[in-house]
């Protein structure tokens, strides 16, 4: 029988705020166990949570870049559940009023087709502690530092067919966030979570299979192997007669195997109604004309952009915009007036290289981008040829100052005025007097290719310097006399 | 309500009801679903389910930081630490 997968994604996204959504504690990653924790996160008795303001404008802002309405009036509920990484014994979420409401991403899959995602919606909650069940006498250890941190959690449509999808779509999720900053995208921090809800039915059917979730996948890797890994056994447990339990798996990257984590039977009834510490958020249209205000271009306008004024193409413009950091340093070098191909050729091949074998980010690239920038105008107008270009590029690289700086301490202007190139081709020609015989000698159709030898002997003589187009045209004419 | 009823509403809860004490328990609670009834016999045709009792819109904070770490006092009161964590029985997931 034929199978068709469907996957659905509930994606946990760690807003960039400085502090907790609901207290002024920090969420700086990495600090010491339990120094972020304040008493509002410890549940201690007679606090009160009073919301952040900025979690809410990254995630009105997450609304905007998937086209989704934002609810003006959000209301927060319990979903209260016992684990010890959750003091309160609760977690304050949204259930019926979620702040992002329907919208949609569009995937680019490898063939070229066009794939829409449907997003639920979006809404914001609180993240939990971690829980460490190392070797603590036989007890677990707990770090409430990440208890409380913002977030929204993601939720799709069942509208993946296969894990190619699925990873394309998190990916394109993971690269919008990211640009537009509302999450930093460090998915082995924790800072991007994936669920995925699985399901096989035979194909043509229309009605869903029972589904499972394996939950908590932080790389996009572990995400594609875990699909098929599970697609394969519900497959197979179907097939031989069996039937799907509908429960929550996890899966564990390092030995390539998943296990049950819980089935839906014994799982918890979350018993959630509005919390009574927290009063409905309003926004206002000032808060929305703020968030409209403070969101930067989408990668699609990006790319849209870059191939379009700027004539790159579409591979070009996909690399660029594939990285923040890339696409903010190509914008600062076209800003300061580079040539945009000839930048975008120098940030995909040399600088890169440079960037790799140095170790280094783009941001903290020792070639700013108004050096690139010079440097391609140079290239543009005739000063450097492209092999002076990279001797340029070292200099500026080893910090020997800007692209005109370098030409001039290295001497490394291309000679393009007519009567220098000129003298080096007289001389050229009278040190081979023979060749030129060789070459007046020779029917018209071979004399192209001899005219390689000139070329060479002239760039030897001018140190590479010479501008090949110009030392062409002024040789040929003077070879044919 | 049931005994059933009762004894996964405790476990939910995580309270300990004693085998002898359910029965009292679930007469107890069904009194005062009867209450509840009461209210659900109003008829609420039209009207928005109310998220708080009180008028009024929910103030937000600015993104500052305004906590500092209070790890020493907090683990002071805590039955178990070791390494800044605190400890508590086992738990597996």
């Amino acid at each position: 029988m034929e199978w068709e997968t469907v996957i659905g994604l509930e994606i946990h996204v760690q807003l960039a705020t400085k502090t907790k959504i609901f207290s002024g504690a920090s969420t700086a990653y990495g600090a010491e166990p339990n120094t972020q924790a304040c008493a509002i996160d410890l549940a201690m008795p007679g606090t009160l949570p009073v919301p952040n303001r900025q979690a809410f404008k990254l995630a009105a802002m997450f609304g905007l870049a998937i086209d989704a309405p934002i609810a003006r009036r959000s209301v927060f509920e319990r979903k209260n559940y016992f684990y010890p990484d959750l003091p309160k014994g609760y977690q304050t979420t949204q259930l019926d009023e979620p702040i992002v409401g329907a919208g949609h991403v569009d995937i680019t899959l490898d063939d070229g087709t066009e794939h829409r995602v449907r997003i639920h919606h979006a809404h914001l909650e609180e993240d939990a502690g971690k829980s460490l069940h190392e070797d603590y006498h036989g007890m677990s250890g707990i770090d409430l530092n990440r208890a409380g941190t913002p977030l929204i959690e993601i939720v799709t449509e069942p509208d993946m067919r296969n894990a190619e999808q699925a990873v394309a779509f998190a990916k394109k999720l993971h690269g919008l966030v990211v640009a537009i900053g509302i999450c930093d995208g460090e998915m082995s921090q924790g800072s991007l979570r994936f669920d995925v809800n699985i399901s096989v039915r035979p194909k043509g059917q229309k009605e869903l299979g029972i589904r499972t979730e394996t939950k908590n996948l932080n790389s996009f890797k572990f995400m594609e192997e875990a699909i098929e890994l599970e697609v394969e056994r519900q497959i197979s447990v179907i097939e031989s007669g069996g039937t799907i339990r509908q429960e929550t798996r996890l899966y564990n990257g390092d030995t390539k195997k998943a296990r049950s984590m819980r089935s839906k039977e014994d799982s918890n009834d979350y018993r959630y109604f509005p919390c009574p510490d927290l009063l409905p958020v309003i926004l206002d249209d000032s808060f929305l004309a703020e968030v409209a205000a403070a969101m930067p271009e989408l990668p699609e306008a990006k790319r849209a952009r870059y191939t379009g004024d700027m004539g790159l193409s579409e591979y070009d413009a996909k690399v660029l915009t594939g990285d923040v950091a890339t696409a903010v340093y190509f914008d600062a070098a076209v800003n300061a007036g580079a040539i945009p191909k000839l930048a975008a050729n120098w940030i995909m091949g040399d600088l890169a290289a440079f960037l790799n074998r140095q170790e280094l980010t783009i941001k903290q690239s020792p070639v700013t981008p108004a050096a690139l920038a010079g440097l391609t105008q140079r290239i543009d107008d005739g000063t450097v040829n492209s092999k002076m270009a990279k001797a340029v590029f070292e200099g500026m690289a080893a910090g020997e100052g800007d692209a005109d700086t370098v030409i001039e301490a290295k001497g490394l202007k291309q000679v393009s005025d007519s009567g220098a190139l000129e003298k080096i081709i007289d001389d050229v020609m009278a040190n081979n007097t023979q060749q030129v015989e060789g070459y007046r000698a020779a029917p018209e159709d071979k004399r192209a290719k001899m005219v390689g030898f000139f070329v060479g002997q002239c760039m030897k003589a001018s140190k590479g310097q010479a501008d090949p187009k110009q030392l062409n045209q002024l040789l040929v004419k003077k070879l044919n006399g | 309500m049931n005994r059933e009823d009762i004894q996964q509403l405790a476990k939910l809860a995580q309270l300990h009801i004693a085998d002898d004490q359910v029965d009292e328990v679930t007469n107890r609670i069904s009194t005062v679903l009867a209450l509840v009834d009461q209210l659900s016999a109003v008829d609420t045709e039209g009207v928005a389910p109310m998220a708080h009792p009180l008028d009024a819109v929910q103030i937000l904070r600015a993104d500052e930081i305004t906590e500092p770490n209070v790890r020493e006092q907090m683990q002071a009161i805590a039955p178990a630490t070791e390494d800044g964590l605190f400890l508590v029985p086992k738990v597996i997931d």
